[in-house]
């Protein structure tokens, strides 16, 4: 049952990739990339990892590809069916990435101690160890990344917004 | 080399590189600025997906893999707001989202 449902949303994330990299509309590109999350958050809750899972639909489904369309929306010029082309040089963009994927899939499927089944999940309450884990042992990190956080949005709200020339 | 059809570690691992990649081409052939920041999104997820299986896998009694995800998708917040901001700024002065044309640095 669950690798009936893990290939499903597996070839739902892979196959929306693959049209968020080949739309030549920008927006269909954005549409898909929002699916592309979806299903890699489908995959989080076959690891067991259902608050990462809510945060992925939260974050990235909900704030990352709107703010995205937003982007798309305001920087429009021409036509929409041909606003996101590939270059002059996209043969070896195909074949960099493709030389990748064989090298990483020749060590994920030589390598035999990563062909192991799921064993029994042990932690009972993911969002509870997160939080215990997050305030102890990556305190610092925590509280590097909420001001890290704290500062890309002040950043960027003056970045998008501009500074007067005459102060 | 035997390959079953049972879903095991290496299962999700192939799964994420194939995002990162699909990721990878999309960074080096998109011509538009924001379907760049796309396939850096792609990328990113791609490698919390990976966090989040190791984990699964290896470790299944702590969830240290998952607070590294967590801060990578803090991460990647930051990034595209800050990304984002820089193509409008850039848009502003320039009226082109076209990477070919980001080229005033060259002398």
């Amino acid at each position: 049952m669950s690798t009936v449902v893990f290939f499903i949303f597996a070839i739902l994330a892979v196959a929306s990739a693959w049209g968020v990299v080949t739309s030549k509309n920008i927006v269909h590109s954005a549409f898909f990339l929002a699916l592309t999350f979806v299903g890699v958050a489908a995959l989080y809750v076959l690891l067991n990892a259902d608050f990462i899972a809510a945060v992925q639909i939260l974050v990235y489904t909900g704030a990352v590809s709107i703010m995205v369309v937003f982007a798309v929306m305001l920087t429009l010029r021409g036509d929409v069916r041909e606003s996101s082309e590939e270059n002059r040089k996209w043969g070896w963009g195909l074949f960099t990435a493709g030389l990748l994927f064989v090298v990483i899939a020749l060590v994920i499927l030589t390598n035999t101690d990563w062909r192991i089944l799921a064993g029994p999940w042990t932690v009972q309450n993911t969002a509870a160890s997160l939080s215990k884990l997050l305030l102890t042992s990556y305190m610092i990190p925590f509280e590097a990344s909420a001001i890290l956080l704290t500062i890309a949005l002040i950043g960027a709200v003056i970045l998008a917004k501009g500074v007067k020339e005459d102060k | 080399m035997n390959f079953n059809l049972s879903v095991g570690l290496s299962t999700y691992l192939l799964v994420g590189a194939m995002l990162f990649c699909l990721g990878l081409y999309g960074v080096f052939v998109k011509k538009n600025i924001v379907a760049v920041l796309m396939s850096i999104e792609l990328m990113l997820n791609a490698v919390n997906l990976n966090f989040v299986a190791f984990n699964r896998f290896l470790a299944v009694s702590s969830v240290v893999g998952q607070v590294a995800a967590l801060f990578v998708i803090v991460l990647a917040a930051a990034e595209v707001a800050v990304g984002l901001a820089l193509v409008i700024a850039i848009y502003r002065t320039r009226h082109t989202t076209n990477t070919d044309e980001f080229n005033w640095l060259k002398w």
